[in-house]
C-alpha cells in the first residue's frame, strides 16, 4: 500500500500559487541567476538600450527603441523590449538582452500563472515586488556583468491611476510618479522628460513627449536607435490604461517621428 | 493476531466505483457543446465564487463535477503541468491530450492504490484554430476512464438524461445563445424548475480571441444571451 499522496506526484504538491517557485523546484535551470562560467572575459553579449515609461492623463505609457548593441556592433535592429505582463501591465527590459527576455518571459507566467490558480489578479504592488524578487535572485549574475534592470509600469485599478516603478540592481524597487526611463540612453531621455513632462497630459501630448525623449537618447548615446527612416523601423510604443494595454500602431508612431525630425530639421542650427 | 479479511479485487473494485458513482450523482452537473466560435460550456452553479469550470491554459479549459477540494486539487495540479510546459517548451506545446493523459493516470492510481476513490469527474477541453483544426473534448472518470467526445458531453448525476437531450437536440454551427439555450434546457431535464442566470456558470473557449481564449460570461450578458428565446 502507498501513500495516500502518491497520485500527486504526476504533478506534484506545491504549497502556494507562486509560478516562481515551482519553477525553482521543477526546472531550477530555467531560473534566472544560474552562474555563468566565467574563466576568461567572454564576448560582451547584446545589451537593450533605451526603455521608458510616461505617466499622462489616463495611464502610463511604455516606450522604446529597436536597437540591441553589443560593443560597439549593432546586434539587432528589430529587438522588442516593452512586454505584456498581464492586461493591465508592461516590463520594459534594458541591459543583457538574453537574461532580460528570460526574466520578462518568467514574469508574465508567473503572474498568468497566479491569476488562473487564485481566480484573481495581483495588486499592481504585487506584482512590483515579485519583479523586485526576481531581479535579486539574479544579483550573482548581474555581479559577473549579466545586468538585467526593468522598468515595471501599469494601471492601478483601485487607484484608478497609471503608476511606474524603477529598479535597481540589488532589487530594489522605487516608485516614480512622473516618468523614468532605463538603459544606456536613458540619462538623455530623463533630461528631455523633465522639459516636456506636463501633468494631465492626452494620449497625443504623451506620445509626443515619450518619443522627443526617445529621439533624443539615439541622438546621444551611441547605443540607442533611432527611428529608421530607411528600413522603416520605429520605436515600440505601448499604452496601459483602464481598458488594457495595447499597442500604437506604427503608422501613428512614424507620422509622431517624421514630425518631430521636421520640426528639428527646421530649428536645426547647423 | 486477527487476519485481515479476504475481499477479492472485483468487490473491492465494484465496492469503490458505487462509492464514487454515488458521490458524483449528489452532486450537480455540467454540459459541454461545440458552437460555432468555439466551445460552450456550462454548469449549474450558484456560486459567484466557488468555480467549476476555469482556465488552464491559452485554448484549454477545465471543468469538474463532484466533491470541490477533490477537483480543485486536479485543477491546480493541471495549470501547474500547462504552465511548466509551456514556459519550458512553447506555448503552442501544451496540449489537452496530454493533460487529459495525466489526469487519467491520476485518477486510475487513486482509484486502486487509495483506500478512498475520488468522487470526481473531469473534463479537458481544446479550442481548434481558425484553420479548421477540430476541437478536442476529454471526459475522465473517477477511475481513470477516459473518453474523447464529439459535439457535445454531460457529466454528473443525470448525466445520461442529459445526454439524450442533447443527441436530439444537437446541430453544427449553432449560435452562442442558441447553445447556451440547448445546454441549459438539457440540465434542466431531470428537474421540474427553470434554471436563471443566477444559478448557473458558463464560460467559453473563443477562438476568435488572441492568445488566451478562455472568457467567463458575466451574469448580465447570460441573462442578454437567455433572453432571446422568451
Amino acid at each position: 500500500m502507498t501513500g495516500p499522496s502518491d497520485w500527486q506526484n504526476l504533478f506534484n504538491d506545491y504549497g502556494n500559487s507562486s509560478f516562481m517557485e515551482l519553477l525553482r523546484r521543477e526546472a531550477p535551470h530555467l531560473m534566472p541567476g544560474a552562474p555563468p562560467p566565467a574563466q576568461e572575459a567572454p564576448p560582451e553579449p547584446p545589451h537593450g538600450t533605451t526603455v521608458l515609461s510616461v505617466r499622462y492623463r489616463d495611464g502610463v505609457i511604455m516606450a522604446g527603441d529597436r536597437q540591441a548593441t553589443a560593443g560597439y556592433q549593432v546586434a539587432g535592429r528589430r529587438i522588442e523590449k516593452i512586454f505584456k505582463a498581464d492586461e493591465l501591465s508592461g516590463v520594459g527590459i534594458a541591459g543583457v538582452a538574453g537574461p532580460a527576455t528570460e526574466m520578462a518571459k518568467l514574469f508574465q507566467t508567473e503572474l498568468e500563472h497566479y491569476e488562473k490558480v487564485e481566480g484573481d489578479n495581483l495588486s499592481l504592488e504585487g506584482k512590483a515586488n515579485r519583479l523586485s524578487q526576481m531581479i535579486r535572485m539574479n544579483l550573482p549574475a548581474a555581479m559577473q556583468g549579466l545586468v538585467v534592470v526593468p522598468i515595471f509600469a501599469g494601471f492601478d485599478e483601485k487607484a484608478g491611476i497609471g503608476r511606474l516603478f524603477k529598479y535597481d540592481v540589488t532589487g530594489g524597487r522605487y516608485e516614480e510618479t512622473n516618468y523614468d526611463a532605463q538603459g544606456s540612453g536613458s540619462k538623455d531621455a530623463r533630461d528631455s522628460l523633465k522639459k516636456l513632462w506636463r501633468r494631465d497630459m492626452t494620449r497625443e501630448e504623451a506620445l509626443r513627449v515619450t518619443l522627443e525623449a526617445l529621439i533624443d537618447a539615439a541622438d546621444e548615446d551611441v547605443g540607442t536607435g533611432g527611428p529608421d527612416l530607411v528600413r522603416g523601423i520605429f520605436p515600440s510604443v505601448k499604452t496601459i490604461t483602464r481598458s488594457g494595454f495595447q499597442d500604437v500602431p506604427d503608422d501613428e508612431v512614424r507620422r509622431v517621428c517624421e514630425a518631430i525630425l521636421a520640426d528639428r530639421t527646421r530649428n536645426a542650427a547647423d | 493476531m486477527p487476519l485481515p479479511y479476504y475481499v477479492s479485487p472485483e468487490q473491492m473494485m465494484k465496492d469503490k466505483a458505487e462509492y464514487a458513482r454515488k458521490g458524483i450523482a449528489r452532486g450537480r452537473s455540467i454540459v459541454t457543446l461545440e458552437y460555432r466560435d468555439g466551445i460552450l460550456l456550462v454548469a449549474e452553479n450558484p456560486s459567484t465564487l466557488l468555480h467549476k469550470i476555469s482556465e488552464i491554459y491559452d485554448r484549454i479549459a477545465f471543468a469538474g463535477v463532484g466533491k470541490y477540494n477533490e477537483f480543485e486539487n486536479l485543477r491546480i495540479a493541471g495549470i501547474r503541468h500547462a504552465d511548466v510546459k509551456g514556459y519550458s517548451y512553447s506555448r503552442g506545446d501544451v496540449t489537452a491530450k496530454a493533460l487529459a493523459n495525466a489526469y487519467s493516470q491520476a485518477l486510475g492510481n487513486i482509484f486502486t492504490q487509495d483506500i478512498k476513490p475520488f468522487e470526481v469527474e473531469v473534463l479537458v477541453a481544446e479550442v481548434g484554430d481558425e484553420n479548421g483544426a477540430r476541437n478536442e473534448i476529454y471526459h475522465i472518470l473517477y477511475d481513470g476512464t477516459i473518453e474523447d467526445e464529439r459535439n457535445y458531453a454531460a457529466m454528473g448525476g443525470q448525466a445520461d438524461e442529459i445526454r439524450r437531450v442533447l443527441k436530439d437536440h444537437y446541430s453544427d454551427g449553432l449560435a452562442l445563445d442558441a447553445a447556451l439555450q440547448l445546454g441549459v434546457r438539457a440540465l434542466t431535464v431531470t428537474q421540474n424548475k427553470t434554471l436563471s442566470e443566477r444559478d448557473l456558470e458558463v464560460a467559453v473557449l473563443d477562438r476568435t480571441k488572441v492568445r488566451r481564449k478562455f472568457r467567463r460570461i458575466p451574469m448580465e450578458a447570460l441573462g442578454q444571451l437567455l433572453g432571446t428565446a422568451r
